[in-house]
């Protein structure tokens, strides 16, 4: 349908083209002005301009018009709302902006177009226009610079500590999540100690590790500050969360940082956009290979109260997996076993790319 | 001066406009330059005249050409991911001939549309806009329009070309190989770029590419330090800086962008072959891929993607500024007017120079780089818009009261200036650290940048390729055929890059190979076929323009000597100009560029090279007294 539509467009624009063309050279004729000269042509050109400014100008807002919503996704966190309105706020400036110099430029395109026997205005420089329209643009872009500013030093700020701390890292091709459990404290964890099993590479010597639970989902509390850190264990992947206005690259050996105040729980957005399938989504947004495009989490924004059921229902990595613990207390002796070597083999042939599309 | 009144096209313009130059050449040594452009090299081996040549006329239409390959390849390989976007559900069976073991099943191997999406952004940015554009135009013109018999350094000139071609020649065979082309985006970004173990297009294919882009570093910086010397040293007489034209500015400025800048990304690629092949550890860091844990340690991503933009960013400067420079020259030569401001389009080139070069971390605001660094660079961003703007506003003026003819190369001056708005405002929101943590790598990045420098850089390369074409070639092309192919390719893009802002708006990531997992990106199905299928089209109508470039270069109507009536020198050389460019002496410069529509002055032009003594009518009272 829409292969039609532009056909259409495209053969309706050499239509007119062909037809404005032929009508110039009739009148010409007819007029006895037809001379192979600029003459016919550029007046063609000139309608043209016109043309396309008022199509042009139609198509543009009516698609707009009729995209707006699908644009605009439902957001649900704090900061995100006031990232709406200075993003429509600039929008609207420099639709000002473009409205006013597109059109200038095709009408004086069509108006000032070729006349025989006229001259064109020599008009070299003026100082007074020139610093006009130095001026005020750059007061504009001064308010949009402070604004800007405020709102960036704001949500690139320390979180509050209240808030919650959940971590994920990115590996290819998906997200691991982990919380910091009763202790409320991210154990440490060392990369060359990861295996099949042991995905985060805990480090279970470390007390702080014991309680840590890792989780497939996001799970966060509504209308609390949530703190996530964020990890990469390969290539840098980016923790990309629309619904919240969340972008943090993961960067492998260098921990980096985001916080946000959700503000709709997963539930009140399924009765709200009327989708019981509704589901906050986390992407990754920088390229990490050839799943990049499926590497996805779900994240789900609880009442504060579902939240802590769930987290005190939670049942931390070295319970669940006793025999890493296992292989921890004995490597605490001299003689290291090396359990983790088989697991390290089966991850070494990744499963086909083909499996994942 | 009998001799020469006998035949007629040994530049009679030069004559009539008061050129001092050719007088003073003895009548037989013009009589042979009537029937051989190159006198000087009568005898030359046709190796040494079309292939090795040393002018830098030759060398600049082996730019071009060689460009317009490159964007042919570039343009299908858009082709070819367009179609898995517009139709991911939809067989690529048929295209097993070409792509071989890449489709599988009857879909596109995801890894391989990586490198698709990596060659288009290399072959586009590097070998189309930055060799192809500037190299041509930038070596077609400096000689002509400050009166040069050519570069400073023919020699390292013809080096810079070859380089070039020994660039090509490396990435174009990177796509043959078993693992495929690089594929890590045109950034390549490490760790993925550095480790084959993450993609294999990282293996053969990145090395090649990375020793390519070393060859077109050379190839750059020879080309480079040739237009900045050629610039300060080889003007003709009369020629001060402040009677350059616009073109040469711009030029001038790339190159000294283009000097600073592309050491730098040396310096990256370098280290990121020691990364890659001698075990250090410059960017990597603890990682465990593919079952191991790597032994590098200490090194940092975020390095990479600084040094990679502190060239990057003056890169898209690079691109764009020749195609600035070439769209002021064309828009007041056929609105018949002088360009606006003309003292404030150079201020303006410098400062977008100057700021050019503290701007590149707004590529990297949600890098985990200090917010800090963030607010500043939100800063030194925000701040192009007024040399930007200040260009814009000149351009709209020089329009106004003009007396305009619709020449192929005018309506690609006006599409640029259409293009560069519509693009460049889309900038303030991306140059915005605020609204950047939504928008980064998202399709409006996407269409914002092709638009203000993909699709603009094009429209001024078109632009500068219409005007010049008779000065390249002697023959002008098809007029007819170039407002079919203007109006298609104008529309054409728009309609292409205006819908990809709204799937950016939603929050569509870039290099994405399909977004069909995501129910929040999923609501675009109808506009990306559009998109894509408009894209296809709009890539099909440049062949319109290909066929009317090498049809014309044999069969174009035969150029008069200034057809445009333009003020600048390379008009005054014959129609086509030997080794050389002048027979006769250089002319000398008198005045500025832009005496279109002078009051005073019967013709509604005035070269450069007449003397204020002989426009006594039209002098403004200061250059009444340089007359005197």
């Amino acid at each position: 349908m829409t292969a039609l539509t532009i056909l259409l467009v495209l053969v309706l624009l050499l239509v007119v083209f062909g037809l404005l063309f032929r009508l110039q050279i009739l009148t010409s004729i007819f007029s006895g002005t037809f001379t192979r000269d600029i003459g016919m042509s550029n007046s063609v050109n000139a309608i043209l301009m016109l043309v396309f400014l008022i199509g042009g100008g139609a198509w543009f807002a009516y698609s707009f018009a009729e995209n707006f919503n699908k644009m605009n996704p439902p957001i649900a966190s704090v900061h995100g709302h006031q990232m709406e309105r200075m993003f429509w706020t600039t929008m609207t400036i420099i639709g000002i902006a473009f409205v006013i110099t597109q059109t200038l430029l095709f009408i004086y395109s069509y108006k000032y177009q070729h006349k025989e026997g006229r001259r064109a205005f020599f008009f070299a420089h003026n100082n007074k226009i020139e610093v006009i329209w130095t001026v005020i643009p750059a007061i504009v872009m001064a308010a949009l610079i402070f604004a800007g500013w405020k709102a960036w030093t704001r949500i690139t700020g320390a979180a509050p500590k209240s808030a919650v701390v959940v971590e994920v890292m990115g590996k290819q091709f998906n997200w691991l999540v982990r919380y910091p459990g009763r202790d409320m404290k991210l154990g440490v964890i060392n990369y060359r100690m990861i295996d099949a099993v042991n995905e985060w590479g805990f480090d279970l010597s470390d007390k702080s590790a014991l309680d840590d639970f890792t989780s497939n989902e996001i799970h966060v509390p509504k209308g609390v500050p949530v703190l996530i850190k964020i990890r990469s264990r390969d290539v840098l992947h980016a923790v990309y969360m629309p619904h919240f206005r969340v972008q943090m690259y993961a960067v492998p050996g260098m921990p980096t940082r985001f916080w946000f105040t959700p503000t709709t729980t997963t539930n009140e957005m399924r009765a709200r956009l009327g989708n019981p399938k509704f589901n906050y989504e986390l992407a990754c947004n920088q390229v990490c290979g050839g799943s990049h495009f499926a590497m996805k989490a779900t994240v789900i924004v609880d009442e504060p109260d579902e939240y802590q059921n769930w987290y005190a229902a939670q049942q931390s990595f070295s319970q669940k997996n006793p025999e890493v613990m296992a292989a921890f207390k004995q490597k605490a002796k001299p003689s290291v076993s090396k359990t983790a070597e088989p697991a390290e083999a089966q991850e070494a042939a990744p499963a086909p790319l083909a499996a994942t599309y | 001066m009998s001799d020469m009144a006998a035949k007629p096209n040994l530049s009679p313009g030069v004559q009539a406009q008061g050129g001092i130059g050719t007088a003073a050449v003895p009548a037989t040594e013009h009589g042979d330059h009537l029937h051989h452009d190159d006198h000087e090299h009568h005898d030359q081996h046709w190796l040494w005249k079309y292939v090795f040549s040393q002018d830098h006329k030759q060398i600049a239409k082996q730019f071009l050409i060689t460009g317009m390959l490159w964007a042919v390849l570039g343009g299908t390989l858009s082709s070819l991911f367009r179609l898995q976007l517009g139709w991911p559900e939809g067989s690529m069976e048929w295209l097993t001939p070409v792509l071989g073991k890449w489709i599988q099943a009857g879909k596109l191997n995801p890894e391989f549309y990586l490198a698709l999406v990596t060659m288009h952004g290399t072959i586009m940015v590097f070998f189309v806009l930055t060799a192809g554009l500037s190299g041509t135009f930038s070596n077609f013109l400096i000689p002509l329009q400050v009166g040069a018999r050519d570069m400073a350094s023919g020699f390292m000139n013809m080096l810079s070309y070859w380089f070039f071609f020994l660039s090509s020649v490396i990435m174009f065979a990177s796509l043959f190989i078993e693992t495929g082309p690089a594929a890590a985006g045109w950034t390549i970004y490490p760790p993925l770029s550095a480790l084959p173990q993450a993609i294999p297009g990282s293996g053969a294919g990145m090395t090649l590419w990375l020793v390519s882009m070393v060859f077109f570093i050379v190839s750059q910086l020879l080309g480079g330090v040739n237009y900045v010397t050629t610039v300060i040293n080889l003007r003709t007489r009369g020629m001060s800086m402040s009677k350059l034209p616009l073109t040469i500015w711009a030029f001038f400025l790339t190159a000294i962008l283009g000097i600073l800048a592309f050491p730098v990304l040396f310096s990256a690629a370098l280290l990121l072959v020691f990364d890659r092949s001698f075990g250090t550890s410059f960017f990597l860091s603890d990682i465990y891929i593919a079952g191991q844990a790597l032994s590098n340690q200490g090194g940092s991503p975020v390095l990479f993607q600084h040094l990679f933009w502190f060239l990057g960013h003056p890169e898209v400067y690079i691109v764009i500024m020749p195609a600035m420079g070439m769209v002021s020259e064309v828009l007041a030569t056929n609105a018949r007017k002088p360009i606006f401001g003309y003292r404030a389009m150079i201020g303006s080139l410098i400062g977008i120079s100057l700021l050019s070069f503290v701007v590149w971390a707004h590529h990297m605001f949600v890098t985990g780089m200090n917010p800090f660094l963030g607010s500043v660079f939100m800063f030194l961003t925000l701040i192009i818009a007024v040399p930007s703007g200040v260009k814009v506003f000149n351009w709209l003026a020089t329009l106004w009261r003009g007396n305009i003819r619709f020449t192929a190369a005018m309506l690609f001056a006006i599409g640029f200036v259409s293009l560069f708005i519509s693009g460049g405002l889309t900038g303030i929101i991306l140059g915005n650290a605020t609204l950047d943590i939504q928008m980064h790598n998202t399709y409006f990045v996407v269409a914002h940048f092709h638009l203000v420098m993909g699709a603009a850089a094009f429209f001024g390369l078109f632009a500068g390729v219409y005007h010049w074409f008779p000065k390249m070639f002697g023959r002008m092309m098809d007029e007819k055929l170039g407002y079919i192919h203007f109006w298609l390719t104008f529309v054409g893009v728009y309609l292409v890059f205006m819908p990809m802002h709204y799937v950016g708006i939603a929050g569509f990531p870039r290099r994405y190979y399909a977004w069909t997992g995501f129910d929040a990106f999923s609501q675009f199905a109808d506009l990306n076929r559009f998109i894509s299928i408009a894209a296809i089209i709009a890539f099909l109508g440049q062949f319109i323009f290909l066929f009317n470039f090498f049809y014309s270069i044999f069969r174009g109507r035969r150029a008069t000597q200034n057809p445009w009536n333009s003020t600048t020198l390379e008009w005054t050389t014959p129609i086509n100009p030997g080794h050389g460019n002048w027979p006769g002496e250089i002319p000398a410069v008198y005045r500025w560029p832009y005496d279109y529509s002078k009051p005073g002055s019967e013709a509604d032009f005035i070269p450069q090279n007449v003397p204020y003594s002989q426009t006594q009518s039209s002098n403004l009272p200061y250059e009444q007294d340089m007359a005197e």
